[in-house]
């Protein structure tokens, strides 16, 4: 078993797929026309053949609820790694996306939180290297 | 709720420390650094009842920020401490 997707509940997928491919970096991998939506999957050009991430609209009269919560308390839908968080954190705002969280130093990883423009905080990661 | 129940308890303290390294916070950052950084691995529910106790004491003030929701210290409440019983009354005497 391995896994293939994970996805994020996005309010406008063409708002999303611009958000996650121009400003974050990642690639389109797929965009079927699916009715009213499309099944949209980016991956990181670091690994184009590893997971996917789908763009997923939030319509489920639950998912804004719920998502709406989430962003209240700051907790990130979900988590993304880079190698350098200072770094990530300089050119994001650079592009003027809206942290949460400044890059925070937590002992064994360091993390920031910013908006992703779909309703979603995502939390970036570095982890240090163990002494 | 007096400033003296509300520093009473460790995981309250850790809480203000942490909003001193950094004011601002959200819920989640502080739980992450309340967990990474002093070892206290309470319940989000947990953290907010002690955040109502340091809000009532005057200690935190929390703000909505756009769609999220920040908590800021608040030390107005703490120099009561320090006029109540000054550091030294040869200190008072060094002020006249």
């Amino acid at each position: 078993m391995r896994i293939h997707l994970a996805g994020v509940l996005v309010d406008d997928q063409e708002k999303a797929l611009r958000f996650y491919t121009e400003t974050l970096g990642f690639q389109l991998k797929h965009n079927i026309p699916l009715g009213r939506h499309a099944w949209i999957t980016v991956v990181s050009e670091e690994a184009p053949e590893g997971t996917e991430l789908v763009l997923e609209p939030d319509e489920h009269p639950a998912a804004r609820p719920f998502k709406e919560a989430l962003v209240k308390d700051g907790i990130p839908y979900t988590s993304f790694a880079v190698d350098d968080v200072e770094a990530e954190h300089e050119r994001l705002t650079a592009k003027g996306v809206r942290f949460v969280q400044p890059p925070t130093d937590l002992g064994p990883v360091i993390t920031a939180v910013f908006d992703d423009t779909c309703g979603n905080l995502i939390q970036i990661q570095e982890e240090k290297p163990q002494p | 709720m007096d400033v003296y129940r509300a520093i009473a308890d460790p995981t309250r303290r850790a809480i203000l420390d942490e909003l001193v390294d950094r004011s601002g916070q959200s819920l989640f950052e502080l739980c992450s650094r309340l967990i990474m950084k002093h070892g206290i691995n309470s319940s989000r529910q947990a953290i907010t009842q002690h955040l109502d106790v340091l809000e009532a004491a005057g200690l935190i003030r929390t703000r909505r920020e756009g769609r999220w929701k920040l908590h800021w210290f608040e030390g107005g409440p703490l120099k009561a401490i320090g006029e109540r019983w000054p550091i030294s009354t040869d200190e008072r005497e060094l002020e006249k």
